[in-house]
């Protein structure tokens, strides 16, 4: 077309989270016992654009997993919505959520779990084709043996099973599986984190691949920032349920703002903390508290060095501390 | 890629069958109760002598009469008959208080342990109720208030027997419900019933087989026992009938009680064997490979 100049726009939002929260209610010891209410995801906001990759880091328990769980309607949200291309699937049921199953799937980080060990991996990965009851018997069988071609594997592999292959094998049938109902979104959820590091570039070139083939929008989720920094165009820091910093990877890799950005950067091997506070001591000692009874305030308080009185009062809010990045910290935002 | 590997693949099934093979002792065990079976099938047609017809003095010991080659019961009714014509309805109530058994088992376990919550909590403390009666003194109240028949002891039996297969079925679905499979399966539109059916299940079934089999001789045992006290029917000649009915001449006749006694041992401990076994070979991580 003429006369198109102007800057690209961003690509409109393919996934929206607003105040997600997702709580998930404790046993009760005794009657006595007041009820106890784990908050596995505390008011999680961001968007997702079309065709990138958004990277969700952060310790276990930090809530990464349960966010992208909730995200694609596998784990029941306690608050917040959800929306994909604009609609609002949080409130979904019966043949609509269905729908939108489709249109979102889900890489594991677990190859050997991942997997129906009584299934041969042809049945697997045509799982999806049947339940949704996408083309015919024959259509199915010929979508499957050119995933499997796809994926790097022989279509003649598909009678075998799981215990047959190898981890990375394992983890393409399970990237196959995901494809198969051609959808939108794909959650990967660490999705290389269980396999050596060879196999590792393997599959991480093979999900890039596939991302511009199938035009896929990828949620990534890992703790391995070396990971993060290769394959995500925008990373949301989460710490105790909560996002600390979101921002692109080139700023957030280049200018960590976040005390716990920076500890997490500070702990990859050969990397050196290049922020404005590099002189500072960025190394973490201890376990986050308990996400039962979190500490008023900043939760990060407890492990922060540069931590403040106001800090363990205040709760900091997440505002943008530069352009496009986003950072909760009283330090970074006084 | 080197595909010449591939046309050999057996199924899950075929290859526990093989490593069942493998195993000397489960091999023993399926003969035994796999001769039991051919005994209550054929048995009755080469030997006709009716278990309840009086053929010869009461208590004749074995070897001595040869219309009666394992002696004689109190009322000289022939042992080896009640033996051969027996077969069948001991395995009758073992086969039908098993399937009682698993059925109600399997049913409460998977809706306990896949819905969890509230349906868990109360299946559960209905299951806990059944599991704490006295299983022998409620089989015996059943058995006494409705009829001594052989239907009504296979139920009673099933009844007081099902809380064990429950809460192990419980325990195998709360296992299996969180794994990656499962969550994708239900990621791909997978509804309750399928996931129960088809995902869960089949990955269940290694233990439930087993305890099956366990089931099946747990409630022969449990038939002769009903037998033993009297309870049991009467009019069906059974292995626990002959050890029931002769229990005030075990002092003298020795013979009365023990060869079917053995009978029952025998038939219980291959399905032990059986059990065994079969708990080796479904279960990948015992199977050598």
């Amino acid at each position: 077309m003429a006369g198109s100049e102007t800057p690209m726009p961003p690509a409109p939002p393919k996934v929206e989270v607003r105040d997600l929260r997702v709580e998930f209610p404790l046993r009760r010891r005794s009657f006595l016992d007041r009820p106890a209410v784990v908050h596995a995801v505390d008011g999680v906001s961001f968007v997702i654009r079309r065709n990138t990759v958004f990277g969700i880091v952060g310790e276990s328990g930090s809530g990464k997993t349960t966010t992208a769980l909730a995200i694609m309607r596998l784990q029941a949200a306690t608050g917040g919505r959800i929306l994909l291309d604009g609609a609002d699937i949080t409130d979904l049921t019966g043949d609509a959520l269905r729908a939108v199953r489709r249109r979102m799937q889900i890489i594991f980080q677990d190859p050997y779990s991942s997997l129906n060990p009584r299934r041969r991996v042809g049945a697997a990965v045509r799982e999806p084709l049947d339940l949704m009851g996408i083309g015919t018997p024959a259509e199915r069988e010929e979508t499957v043996a050119r995933l499997f071609a796809r994926v790097g594997l022989s279509p003649a592999q598909r009678s075998l099973f799981p215990h047959q292959f190898s981890g990375g094998q394992r983890q393409r049938i399970g990237i196959a599986r995901a494809l198969a109902s051609q959808p939108e979104v794909v959650v990967c959820d660490e999705p290389v984190s269980a396999l050596d590091v060879a196999v590792q570039a393997q599959i991480l070139n093979l999900m890039r691949e596939i991302r511009y083939d199938f035009g896929l929008t990828y949620i990534f989720v890992s703790h391995n920032l070396g990971v993060v920094q290769r394959v995500c165009d925008e990373i949301a820091v989460m710490y105790l349920g909560r996002i600390v910093e979101r921002a692109d990877r080139n700023a957030l890799f280049a200018r960590p703002q976040h005390p716990y950005t920076r500890a997490l950067l500070a702990a990859v091997p050969g990397r050196q903390d290049t922020g404005p506070r590099a002189e500072l001591p960025g190394t973490l000692a201890g376990d986050p508290p308990s996400p039962v009874d979190l500490p008023p305030g900043c939760r990060f308080a407890s492990r922060c060095p540069h931590a403040m009185p106001r800090c363990r009062s205040d709760e900091p809010a997440l505002q943008e501390a530069a352009a496009a990045h986003f950072v909760a910290c009283h330090l970074v935002n006084p | 890629m080197n595909d010449s590997h591939i046309s050999e693949v057996p199924s899950p099934l075929r290859e526990a069958w093989v490593a069942f093979l493998r195993n000397r002792a489960g091999v023993f065990g399926l003969g035994i109760v796999g001769a039991v079976i051919l005994l209550s099938v054929f048995g009755p047609l080469i030997y006709p002598v009716d278990p309840f017809e009086i053929v010869a003095a009461p208590l004749t010991p074995p070897a001595e009469n040869a219309r009666v080659p394992l002696g004689s019961d109190y009322l000289g009714r022939d042992i080896l008959s009640g033996i051969v014509h027996g077969a069948r309805v001991t395995l009758f109530v073992g086969g039908a208080a098993a399937a009682m058994t698993v059925v109600i088992g399997v049913l409460v376990g998977a809706a306990a342990g896949y819905w969890g919550g509230r349906t868990d909590r109360f299946l559960m403390r209905m299951t806990e109720f059944f599991q704490v009666l006295p299983a022998l003194l409620f089989a015996m109240a059943l058995v006494t208030l409705l009829s001594p028949s052989i239907p009504i002891i296979a139920t009673a039996i099933g009844v007081v027997s099902w809380p064990a297969m429950a809460r192990l079925t419980r325990a195998e679905f709360l296992r299996i419900k969180s794994q990656n499979y499962v969550i994708a399966a239900r990621s791909s539109g997978a509804g309750d019933l399928y996931l129960i059916t088809r995902v869960i299940l089949p990955n269940a079934a290694a233990p439930l087989i087993v305890s099956t089999a366990l089931v099946v001789g747990m409630a022969i045992l449990f038939e002769a026992g009903l037998s033993f006290l009297g309870l049991g029917d009467a009019n069906v000649m059974s292995w626990g009938l002959i050890i029931g009915s002769n229990r005030d001449y075990v002092i003298d006749a020795w013979w009365t009680v023990t060869i079917p006694g053995l009978a029952i041992f025998f038939t219980v401990l291959g399905l032990s064997l059986i059990g065994d076994g079969l708990n080796d070979a479904l279960n990948p991580n015992l199977r050598e490979r």
